[in-house]
């Protein structure tokens, strides 16, 4: 079952989504990444993060999801990761919410598509439903 | 706690201290042996041991210190000279210094020193601590090998130890493994305490003051002096240092950038020293990564000397230029690689010494290594005096795995051969022997080396030996580049690559850039080059100028070839920070940097884009079928290879072999058709085949048709398998005469279309066919060979 953890919440195409506010690193605003031709397309490009040069993910596009508007202000959302830091490229960043163990739950047999593969769970929230985002799952590039 | 962590401290400094000592004893024994009259080198070698006895004494590893007494009791003796270093003798010190090895590994993993207390080695060291007969009982199989060069004596290590220990290591040949004593000794033997129990007083556990050594070998000045005037640094620190001057020049860069704009004079002086500074700090913190590759090659005495025991082989390994400096990541990226070709060349290379006798060359194989600097880069050179690779048995060898077909194989040039070696799974011992031959091997060996931007040449001449040389370039991390601009990106280029710079104006864009096939080239000096659109080969949107084309000329590998560039901006020095896994295997960046504004620029790796393009590695056929259409379209002097092949009626064409890439024969039942289009399987893809004779004669009459093909006839067809681009056509001949290499003078003007020239050939007028448009009467819509236009703007000019 999953733990109830402080979550940071973020948007992505309108779906709401939370992760483990101690894998998040930093935010940092989007700001130009350099784009990696031939590389897979989740790559969002490439950030200049204080000197390190971190991979971001296209949230977007690795949920499946219609690509943002080219002028959106879009955010970086900086995880930890064993193989260092990685980022995924999100639509905003929400507040940091605490559920409850009762707020917690399975994600429902009907979601189906790849957002249901990158979810591990359900918090009933009170702006709507957000979904546990798998971090693990998010960035493992195998067969992309 | 603190004092448990206090100990780790002081073990993890004996185990590296220890390490070294024992490197360095290899080396002295080694050279020991080979001219026992150095006997400067053994109160070095006694004050290794010693230390290594009296640290392990405090630190409680019992077995250790019982083993390194000993040792250290026979070697205080031959030092003085009461005892003469016998052979006998220095294998069995040499054993012990295995065994030592493996008691230092047993603690570094286990904090202890191992259940085997080596009792077997101490009788035999104990018994050698007597002058008794001169070399007891085992050992004398090998005495009668009384050489004059000790490196290469096939030394038995079978210990004699008739005295002290019931017989345990039952190794009765000459030919014994000496590394496998350290791990083979038995473990259970009963054996006699003949170790004089350890005398008092271990030695103090800090390392032996580094006094003066009296007679310091000569062989090794930099290693064995360098206690006094250095610091041991943790490898992971200096990293960290390399990685805050890599930022260091980056903000440099950036206040450069901005300061260039104008502004405060003082501001500007001050930026120009820290430049500067910034400059000189950067390159003494790359001196601090250095390290001399007679680091890796302390170990190859050592090696060379068992090998030689192990296969019978006299050898003598003369290094040259130790003390080249290297990057450390490089030296431990070619310390296997080296390792490798070592062995290949002592196993392999150097012929045993009745044959080398009877090939009237001295018993004695020499081996030698040579390192130096040459243009930014280091070169390594092995050079054996060996047998060289036997091309025969190459061939044979890659026929029988399926590699290359007979014919393909008697058509390779020598050098092509040789080149096999580097085919993964590729060796060519007779049998396995426990040093080399399982087929791992060169290829791995290329691998690596390629891996940190080197490079590998082999040379051979069959009789006379073998040469590799083997270029790496000398840093990793901080390399100057070329930045350029590709459909509004920045991409680093870096310098080691970059021949030159070329700008072709609009007016001479029509006019300097052919084609061949669909591939664009230019000629530059006398050699046709081929050219890549970057953006293209990236998948990017093409940028429209219509202007100048700026073209970047690189060689990776042995080619050239240009990409065709947006903008080329400026050089600077990047630095090189490494892309994660799902980057890399992009395969066309070598990593990526940050630029002066903060934006991140990808640093392309010219290896992997031109493998990707198509003009490296196994489809190399293609690159190789430009080069010939140039040799053929520029050059017209000098000597050409040709495939001649008869036509039905008898008449005779040629074609430039290295269009070819093979030759074959195919069943005329393995033909299929797609349409119109006559096709076979091959190699799990399919072939699109054309008929030379249908094409030809019936270009004459009506111009490019669809073919009607009349029933296939013969069993087995020959193939011409011919390569453009990674396209493959399989062009159908009715007889293959011969290769043959000529002058091609004496031309006349072709007669019939797809004919270039005729010229006189094996005494029989030939014509020349213009192999790319028997290719383009292919209706096939594939990007090499999709071209309307016939040889009018090819390689026409060759028929001139």
């Amino acid at each position: 079952m999953i733990e109830p953890h402080s979550l940071v919440t973020f948007k992505v195409d309108g779906l709401r989504f939370g992760i483990d506010v101690a894998r998040v690193q930093e935010v940092l605003r989007a700001t130009t990444n350099t784009r990696v031709p031939l590389a897979p397309q989740v790559i969002g490009g490439l950030v200049n993060l204080r000197g390190e040069i971190v991979v971001a993910l296209d949230m977007r596009r690795r949920l499946g999801l219609p690509d943002a508007a080219r002028d959106a202000q879009r955010m970086n959302l900086v995880v930890r990761t064993p193989e260092g830091p990685i980022s995924l490229i999100v639509d905003e960043i929400g507040e940091v919410m605490e559920p409850t163990e009762d707020q917690l739950e399975r994600i429902p047999d009907t979601l189906r598509g790849p957002v249901r593969q990158y979810a591990d769970g359900v918090v009933k929230a009170s702006g709507g439903p957000l979904l546990i985002l798998n971090v693990e799952r998010a960035i493992d590039m195998r067969g992309s | 706690m603190d004092d448990i962590d206090d100990m780790e401290e002081v073990i993890n400094d004996f185990l590296v201290e220890s390490h070294e000592n024992l490197d360095r004893l290899d080396r002295d024994f080694v050279a020991f042996e080979a001219d026992p009259s150095q006997k400067a080198l053994l109160p070095a070698i006694f004050r290794a041991i010693h230390t290594i006895k009296g640290t392990c004494g405090f630190l409680g590893y019992s077995k250790l210190e019982a083993l390194s007494h000993v040792g250290e009791t026979l070697l205080g003796k031959m030092r003085d000279g009461t005892l003469a270093p016998t052979q006998a003798r220095i294998t069995a010190l040499l054993a012990m210094v295995d065994a030592i090895r493996a008691m230092l590994h047993s603690i570094e993993t286990t904090r202890n020193d191992g259940a085997d207390d080596h009792a077997a080695l101490r009788g035999t060291l104990t018994a050698l601590l007597t002058d008794a007969p001169e070399e007891p009982a085992p050992v004398a199989t090998a005495a009668p090998v009384a050489t004059p060069a000790p490196i290469a004596t096939p030394a038995p290590i079978a210990p004699p130890a008739p005295i002290a220990t019931p017989t345990p290591i039952a190794q009765p040949a000459p030919i014994a493994q000496p590394a496998q004593i350290a791990t083979t000794a038995p473990i259970a033997t009963p054996a006699p305490i003949a170790t004089p129990a350890p005398i008092a007083t271990p030695a103090p556990a800090v390392p032996q003051p580094a006094r003066p050594a009296p007679g310091e070998p000569a062989t090794a000045p930099t290693t064995a002096s360098a206690t006094e005037s250095s610091v041991r640094v943790d490898v992971a620190l200096l990293g960290k240092l390399m990685n805050l001057v890599g930022e260091l020049v980056l903000t440099r860069n950036q206040l450069l950038q901005h300061t260039n704009l104008g502004g405060d004079p003082g501001l500007m002086a001050a930026t120009q020293r820290l430049n500067l500074i910034t400059s000189e700090l950067q390159e003494e913190v790359m001196r601090t990564r250095m390290q001399t590759v007679g680091t890796v090659w302390a170990k190859f005495p050592r090696l060379v000397r068992d090998l030689c025991a192990s296969c019978g082989k006299q050898v003598r390994l003369e290094m040259d230029g130790q003390d080249t400096e290297v990057d450390r990541t490089l030296l431990d990226a070619i310390k296997d690689p080296l390792t490798h070709i070592i062995r290949n060349a002592v196993d392999h290379g150097i012929e045993a010494p009745a044959r080398r006798i009877a090939a009237g060359k001295p018993a004695e194989g020499t081996l030698s290594l040579r390192a130096f600097h040459e243009g930014g880069q280091v070169n390594i050179e092995i050079v054996d005096d060996g047998g060289g690779i036997p091309l025969d048995r190459i061939r044979k060898k890659a026929i029988e795995r399926g590699l290359i077909t007979p014919e393909a194989a008697a058509r390779m040039l020598d050098q092509d051969v040789i080149n096999l070696i580097f085919v993964p799974g590729f060796s060519t011992a007779e049998a396995v022997t426990n040093v080399s031959g399982r087929g791992v091997g060169m290829d791995v060996v290329r691998t690596n080396i390629e891996q940190v931007g080197g490079a590998i040449v082999l040379e051979s001449r069959e009789g006379e030996g073998t040469r590799i040389r083997i270029r790496i370039p000398l840093t990793l991390a901080i390399v100057p580049a070329l930045i350029i601009e590709c459909s509004g990106d920045r991409y680093a280029i870096p310098q080691v690559s970059l021949v030159e710079l070329v700008r072709i104006e609009p007016e001479d864009v029509a006019t300097v850039v052919e084609h061949v096939h669909d591939v664009p080239v230019i000629r530059r000096r006398g050699k046709l080059l081929p050219i890549l659109t970057l953006a293209r080969e990236l998948a990017l949107p093409l940028e429209k100028n219509g202007g100048a084309v700026s073209l970047v000329v690189l060689q990776a590998a042995d080619q050239c070839f240009g990409i065709i560039v947006d903008r080329i901006c400026d050089t600077a020095e990047i630095v090189v920070k490494p892309l994660g896994r799902m980057l890399k295997d992009i395969g066309v960046y070598a990593g990526a940097t940050i630029m002066g504004d903060g934006g991140v620029a990808l640093i392309l790796d010219v290896i992997g884009l031109a493998t990707r393009a198509g003009l490296l590695g196994e489809s190399s056929a293609g690159f190789r079928a430009e080069a010939a259409a140039s040799a053929i379209a520029v050059a017209g002097e000098g000597k050409q290879r040709v495939l001649v092949v008869g036509s039905r009626d008898d008449a005779r064409i040629a074609m430039p072999l290295d269009h070819v890439e093979r030759l074959e024969e195919i069943p005329a039942a393995m033909i299929e058709r797609t349409g119109s289009q006559e096709v076979t399987q091959y190699r799990g893809g399919i072939l699109p085949l054309v008929r030379l004779s249908r094409v030809l004669t019936e270009r004459r009459t009506h111009p490019r048709h669809g073919p009607t093909w009349g029933p296939p006839e013969g069993d087995l067809l020959p193939v011409i398998l011919y390569s453009s681009n990674g396209n493959h056509v399989g062009i159908i001949v009715d007889q293959i005469h011969d290769i043959i290499e000529e002058e091609l003078t004496a031309r006349r003007p072709a007669v019939r279309a797809g004919v270039l020239f005729s010229v006189v050939l094996l005494g029989r007028v030939t014509e020349m066919i213009d192999l790319e448009w028997v290719v383009a009467s292919l209706e096939r819509p594939g990007p090499a060979f999709h071209r309307a236009a016939g040889p009018k703007n090819t390689a026409a000019s060759g028929a001139e």
